[in-house]
């Protein structure tokens, strides 16, 4: 019974990731992998030595920094917030109507950001309704990381939330109202009771966090970017793209996914190592 | 305490209005697009749409769906959605259930192997030499094989299989049924609330997916509704983006907005579904492997 999945995780998983040994090899392709010369470390070496890969390392750490920034704290900032409201209909649309963004598409994602953002979009009109001047949002590097930023929180705040709500049911009301009878604000409920519940979690995320800061998913930048900005939008998994599957260096790009997805092991577990010696609890 | 009790509705006054303007803001791209699609093409060129629709008109989405291969390929994936989906549930049940048994020898084992394949995915360009050294490239089978078991999903599965009384499983065996019995008409059906929440995992994943459809398959009778979109809605016209309005209608405005709120409908009309399942599966999937 066994078999078919076994099978499928060697075909699909264990053998790609044999395959990575491209990244020290001169692939070849009429030799196929495994008969293609060792090339040693000369890949990564390359790597390092090209401008374009240090720029997509800028990019992809930036844009990173950026979600860390603002996505990463967006739910847990609404969560909170959300737990002191009282009405628990609005509750439940809100959470309702924000997790809606986390299934749309990239690509729809994409087409909505064009419409808000472009010269002709709903930003540009309304400032336009002001007498303000149109600002191009989408071809300038930097308004464009904003934009960027900002689909990051409108697409992944109700999944966020989801999850700290989720370790705040476990809660007992009764501890908020004993807390307020013996005097405790509202900020020492908040700061004694709601955090502390949701610390783990937090940590948690935040470990991955940090271990993904060298990775980056490839729809976002890819389907977001555009010609005028490429100078940021241009990252680890668009480079991987460009010069593996675009330009055929194979091998090559290889090295360059092999060197991401070995600083995020390190990084999360170093992250892990931290967390524990806080005397927090750690993912591992 | 009366004037605390007033502060009290106060202070729920303006939290039930931060929450509505949240829920506002997170609805008014949408809205947007809305207005967008049902407008006339020089009313969006002119830049001033909001959310009320200017010179109304369904001609964006009668252009829009003229378009054969939108049609097509909303059709094909969601064939393809569906077949994926069946495979990777069969695939993910054959795995699960054996390794929810606890007196299986080399359990611990296999089941460590699986989970290693949550932590270690291979990059994008071993997938693709992988997918091309098995003549997967350019086949429907590209979009359909690679992804069909997800160990994150086979997890969840497993620990759903080890709170069930073994003693159902027991019975069924007692009775003379072999192991693919027991597992389809006694483990699939106690399973069904948790296989419908993986259910909806891989398809939602399999019908928003783009980048695979963009490395493997060239050939456009295998792009998915995402990739044709896309194409639809591509920022070709530059000049559009950066303000001038003045952009030729290749593709304009309206029935990019038309294209993409049609993509969204599938989704939207099962949201209320699958929100709640979702909610459900990140529960299970938050407990620790």
């Amino acid at each position: 019974m066994l078999l078919p999945p076994a099978a499928f995780l060697v075909l699909f998983c264990y053998i790609p990731l044999a395959g990575n040994i491209a990244a020290f090899k001169d692939y070849n392709i009429f030799e196929g992998l495994w008969a293609s010369r060792w090339a040693g470390s000369r890949h990564f070496a390359e790597a390092f030595r090209s401008v374009e890969f240090r720029y997509a390392l800028r990019n992809t750490l930036l844009l990173n920094a950026g979600d860390l920034l603002f996505s990463f704290p967006a739910p847990i900032l609404l969560a909170v917030t959300l737990m002191e409201l009282r009405g628990s209909k609005l509750r439940k649309a809100t959470q309702f109507i924000l997790f809606l963004p986390h299934f749309f598409s990239m690509v729809i994602v994409a087409g909505i950001v064009y419409q808000v953002f472009s010269g002709t979009g709903l930003i540009n009109a309304a400032l336009a309704a002001l007498g303000i001047p149109r600002v191009g949002f989408l071809g300038t590097p930097a308004l464009w990381m904003v934009v960027y930023w900002v689909s990051g929180v409108w697409k992944g705040t109700g999944y966020g939330m989801i999850i700290y709500l989720a370790a705040l049911t476990a809660v007992d009301p009764a501890l908020g109202e004993a807390a307020a009878i013996d005097g405790a604000g509202r900020w020492k409920r908040v700061t004694r009771i709601t955090l502390p519940v949701i610390r783990p979690t937090i940590v948690t995320l935040l470990i991955l966090n940090l271990g993904g800061v060298l990775s980056i998913g490839f729809d976002r930048p890819y389907l977001l970017g555009n010609v005028l900005v490429s100078d940021v939008s241009n990252v680890i998994s668009t480079h991987v793209y460009a010069v593996g599957m675009q330009a055929g260096r194979f091998d090559f790009a290889t090295a360059i996914g092999l060197f991401q997805s070995a600083v995020g092991i390190v990084m999360v577990a170093c992250a892990n190592l931290f967390a524990r010696r806080l005397g927090e609890e750690g993912i591992v | 305490m009366v004037a605390n009790k007033r502060g009290e509705s106060v202070f729920q006054f303006f939290m039930g209005a931060f929450f509505l303007s949240v829920c506002a803001l997170c609805l008014a791209p949408a809205v947007h697009l809305l207005a967008v699609s049902l407008s006339g093409k020089n009313a969006v060129l002119s830049g001033r749409i909001g959310f009320i629709p200017v010179g109304f008109t369904l001609d964006a989405y009668r252009r829009a769906l003229a378009d054969g291969g939108f049609i097509y390929s909303f059709g094909y994936s969601l064939a393809l959605t569906s077949g994926y989906t069946l495979l990777a549930l069969i695939l993910t049940s054959l795995c699960a259930y054996p390794l929810a048994q606890r007196d299986l020898p080399g359990a611990r084992i296999v089941k460590a192997l699986v989970v290693f394949t949550i932590y270690f995915t291979p990059g994008i360009i071993p997938s693709y030499l992988n997918a091309r050294n098995l003549g997967l490239l350019d086949s429907v089978w590209a979009l359909a094989l690679p992804g069909a078991l997800s160990a994150y999903n086979a997890v969840i599965l497993i620990n759903f299989f080890r709170s069930v009384d073994p003693a159902l499983f027991e019975a069924a065996r007692i009775d003379g049924a072999g192991e693919y019995l027991t597992l389809a008409a006694v483990a699939v059906p106690l399973a069904a609330p948790a296989l419908a929440t993986i259910a909806l995992f891989y398809a939602v994943s399999r019908w928003n997916g783009v980048s695979d459809v963009l490395f493997y398959v060239t050939n456009p009778r295998l792009y998915t509704v995402q990739l044709k979109l896309k194409q639809m809605t591509d920022m070709v016209v530059i000049s559009q983006q950066e303000g001038s309005g003045a952009g030729n209608d290749l593709a304009a405005d309206n029935i990019k907005a038309a294209a993409v709120l049609f993509s969204m409908l599938p989704i939207a009309i099962l949201y209320p579904f699958i929100q709640r399942r979702f909610t459900r599966g990140i529960l299970l999937g938050a407990v620790k492997g």
